[in-house]
């Protein structure tokens, strides 16, 4: 365990230094990692801008084929230009042969798709594997070839960050740039095919060709970070971010705007986190910063997060429950709304509580004022008998409505009524009302809501 | 031609061939439940569990880092269902988000034990060490392989390999049922009384245990190609699963054998030396998916091609044994194939027409055509196709008579003709008898 801790958080420690941390993070701690944290900041918002799109189109594993097809495109555009008297190393060679091969994977998978009766699934493994073996294969042949010079060529798989140059910065930042433009001038158009292709093609949107830019942009952004993060981490800086955002926004142009922050923070951190450091490779950093921020955004989402998600459901289990318990105590005792214990121990059966339901109703009842639980029963307040004879109304119109309108079987009612009862809005109630008094539905004998009428 | 030396070759091409088998079978179930690319995420994620059992005992002792492999393998499974479900995330999402965070955890873990001296290397994860399991003494005959000593000297990566596909092999004839069943249709499956969810765990129990067997000596990229390709493969070749697996095993064991031979030989014929033989097994592997797409005998793209073909030219044939007969029932008898082929639906004629003469169905006179008395009968039998299936659709469909006639001339083509009472179709004009009413 102590190995571990120390692997992890051992060279942290010592070099906890707020001057060193506070120079790093303000890009004054010298020229090369001022580079690596610009170049991977800009990397990562555009790796978040564009990974939204590859989401929304359920691309995101697609994007993985499309990275590790990158390899053998690498290893030959070395070997031609090699053989063509070039220098073999040059990036520019490299990442066009990566374009190259990381293009024809994707076409590859979408024909296994069209034209035999593999799944997608299959097909992506299939091109994953067999393209990064073949390149594996011709990496070495590289290596077993006369000029001694193909030693880089490995740092793809894994990524080298800190090799990163002025050139490649300002390569990432016309990268950021671009991508940043195409979402803002066509996020109609993407919204629209990322949403409902079918409706896009239909009215008039020139879907294939819209689609192919989206993938385009995935490619360039993969074939970026090729160098900066590694061919299968690269494909981490496109599904991390956009998958996060997710969780904090249903809104489209949000979501591109919280996934590009998110990794360009990643990016940012990570970088910055692998400067202080010594022997942290900036890749991983900045893929596991993405990780933390994914996992915060998971859990501690505000409406989307499992935290949020859970005491919301809590919530209504505690609302649905005192609604249970004050109809029951209105049911039995019309005037005064008591239940004796019996019965309440009946009801808290008959409706499964937990342990939570058995902790909060109580205090929650007495809070809002509408009972309390005394040694020999629960006795309902005035406001709280008022809330049950509301429940049971709803229960009531429901009931009604079903019967009179949706042709249910009379023996089906009470399962569903009971779930809707306490969903029905004010509206909704009132709505019924007019709609069964519009019927003559004399069966309707409950006295109207409140007193209203 | 082949060079096959004992001592270089004989253990790694068994390690390869055993990894290649168990991982081909299990793999199967993979691609039939669509979650191929869980092999993927497994074998990723099993990085970080070597390291960190590796850093927890401070041991480089297999049995551990099996564990620990195979520990972090079904926590990649789990996380994803955990990601899944409580972060409501796509499910291809959530893999790729699970596995590339633990892959990114291991690569940083393994930067640290290289800086403790540990020959830990994220290359070897990749690409395998087959070539670590050379026999230095191994007897130069293959008449000399054949005794105990051989058995004594298997490298432990062989036997835990041997053992990984004994193990598969039995789970997958236990439970090959069950396997089935979940693999086509859970719900069924679950009303059955089949659990659904211990077959699932059970079968990426048995993948990551694979994985792991496999990765140490043949590297990720051939585990993951080999979950995959031998079981795609398979499937367009054979619609019974009991048929695939063993289809997908032979494609498994050709991938091993060839590639390894592939990457000792070929090479040498060009007098370079030997390239990786893991990724040239992927690549073989590859090769023979895209031969059976092409060549498979059902699902193949050629014998798709060849069925296609046939219809075209069939239809075809109808088409102008129709015409004629329709013109016969004008008062033409000689009919110009021009004229014929305009009302033909776009099928080119004049090849039919060769093959009509040749068959005996029409006499020819330069252009114009005319039906024998065999072309009669089978013209006869088109038409009362085509208007049995307009009657059909009219009366019992309850289509219009005139939206009839389209739908009838692509139903006319197929074997099947519907059972009608009348003589007359919807248009009034006959429908001829069967041969024999």
């Amino acid at each position: 365990m102590n190995a571990l801790f120390q692997s992890v958080f051992g060279n942290l420690l010592l070099q906890i230094d707020a001057q060193v941390i506070w120079e790093t993070l303000t890009l004054r701690s010298g020229y090369n990692s001022t580079i690596v944290i610009v170049g991977t900041t800009l990397l990562g918002i555009s790796a978040g801008v564009v990974g939204v799109f590859a989401l929304l189109r359920k691309r995101s594993l697609m994007a993985d084929a499309l990275s590790h097809a990158t390899l053998p495109g690498i290893g030959l555009a070395f070997m031609i230009a090699t053989v063509f008297g070039f220098e073999g190393r040059s990036l520019p060679v490299l990442l066009s042969g990566a374009a190259i091969t990381g293009v024809l994977g994707v076409v590859s998978i979408q024909w296994l798709v069209r034209s035999t009766r593999l799944r997608e699934d299959a097909a992506i493994g299939i091109i994953l594997s067999v393209f990064f073996g073949a390149g594996v294969v011709i990496l070495s042949i590289v290596q077993s070839m006369k000029a001694g010079t193909a030693g880089g060529l490995n740092h793809f798989i894994y990524g080298q960050t800190a090799a990163m140059s002025a050139a490649d910065a300002k390569l990432m930042g016309v990268l950021a740039l671009t991508t940043a433009a195409f979402a803002f001038c066509l996020l109609k158009e993407f919204t629209v095919v990322c949403f409902n292709d079918a409706f896009a093609q239909v009215t008039g949107w020139p879907v294939s060709k819209i689609d192919l830019l989206m993938m385009a942009l995935v490619t360039l952004v993969t074939v970026a970070g090729l160098q900066a993060v590694g061919l299968i981490l690269v494909v981490a800086m496109l599904i991390i971010p956009a998958v996060a955002a997710r969780f904090w926004t249903e809104q489209l142009w949000k979501l591109v705007l919280i996934a590009g922050l998110i990794g360009g923070a990643s990016g940012y951190l990570g970088s910055v986190a692998s400067a202080l450091m010594p022997r942290k490779p900036a890749g991983a950093v900045i893929v596991l910063t993405a990780g933390m921020i994914f996992a915060v955004s998971m859990f501690f989402a505000p409406s989307r997060g499992v935290f949020a998600s859970v005491l919301r459901r809590l919530k209504l289990q505690l609302r649905i429950a005192t609604d249970h318990l004050l109809e029951a105590a209105v049911d039995e005792n019309e005037n005064e709304g008591t239940l004796s214990v019996e019965l309440t121990k009946a009801l808290q059966k008959k409706r499964n509580w937990g342990l939570w339901l058995h902790l909060s109703v109580p205090p929650f009842v007495r809070f809002c004022g509408y009972g309390r639980f005394e040694k020999r029963a629960f006795r309902a307040s005035a406001a709280g008998s008022e809330r049950g004879r509301r429940v049971e109304r709803n229960h009531r119109l429901w009931e009604q409505y079903l019967l009179s309108y949706a042709d249910i079987a009379p023996g089906h009612i009470d399962w569903t009524v009971d779930q809707v009862e306490h969903v029905l809005s004010p509206e909704v109630i009132d709505e019924l009302e007019t709609l069964l008094h519009k019927r003559g539905n004399e069966s309707l004998d409950i006295e109207p809501q409140g007193g209203k009428a | 031609m082949i060079d096959f030396v004992p001592a270089l070759d004989l253990f790694p091409l068994l390690a390869a061939v055993l990894a290649a088998l168990s991982c081909g079978l299990l793999g199967n179930f993979l691609v039939l439940r669509k979650i191929s690319l869980m092999g993927d995420a497994i074998s990723h994620s099993v990085l970080p569990g070597l390291v960190i059992a590796f850093l927890l005992t401070s041991m480089r002792n297999p049995m551990t880092m099996f564990v620990g492999a195979a520990i972090a393998g079904l926590a990649t499974v789990a996380l994803v269902e955990v990601v899944k479900k409580l972060g409501r995330v796509e499910s291809g999402a959530a893999m790729g988000v699970v596995f590339s965070i633990l892959f990114a955890l291991g690569v940083l873990l393994i930067e640290q034990a290289a800086a403790r001296q540990v020959d830990l290397d994220a290359d070897c994860v990749l690409y395998g060490q087959l070539e670590t399991l050379v026999w230095f003494e191994a007897p130069p005959t293959l008449m000399g392989l054949l005794s105990l000593s051989t058995i004594e000297a298997l490298p432990r990566q062989v036997v835990v390999l041997f053992g990984m596909l004994l193990l598969s092999s039995i789970f997958v004839g236990l439970f090959f049922k069950e396997l089935r069943v979940t693999a086509f249709d859970p719900a069924l499956a679950t009303s059955l009384g089949i659990n659904a969810n211990v077959m699932h765990y059970g079968l990426m129990l048995f993948v990551a245990a694979a994985t792991v067997a496999a990765f140490e000596a043949v590297g990720s990229i051939l585990v993951i190609a080999m979950l995959v390709c031998p079981g795609a493969t398979a499937r367009l070749w054979t619609d019974k699963l009991s048929h695939q697996i063993f289809v997908s095993l032979a494609f498994a064991f050709g991938s091993a054998v060839t590639g390894y031979f592939g990457a000792t030989t070929i090479p040498s014929w060009f007098n370079a030396g030997s390239v990786n033989a893991a990724g040239s097994m992927t690549v073989a592997a590859g090769c023979f998916l895209v031969l059976s797409v092409f060549f498979a005998p059902h699902y193949g793209l050629l014998a798709k091609r060849q069925r296609e073909k046939r219809l075209q030219r069939a239809s075809a044939m109808d088409q102008l044994l129709a015409g004629l007969l329709r013109a016969r029932e004008k008062g033409a008898e000689w009919i110009d194939l021009e004229v014929l082929s305009r009302g033909a639906m776009g099928f080119d004629l004049a090849p039919t027409a060769v093959r009509a003469k040749r068959k005996g169905y029409i006499e020819r006179q330069g252009m114009e055509l005319n039906l024998t008395g065999r072309g009669l009968e089978e013209a006869k039998a088109v038409l009362r196709r085509h208007r049995g299936w307009e009657s059909y659709l009219v009366e019992d469909a309850g289509i219009r008579p005139d939206n009839v006639h389209a739908l009838a001339e692509q139903l006319e083509h197929i074997p099947l003709e519907p059972k009608i009472e009348s003589d007359l179709d919807p248009h009034g004009q006959p429908i001829y008898p069967r041969e024999g009413d």
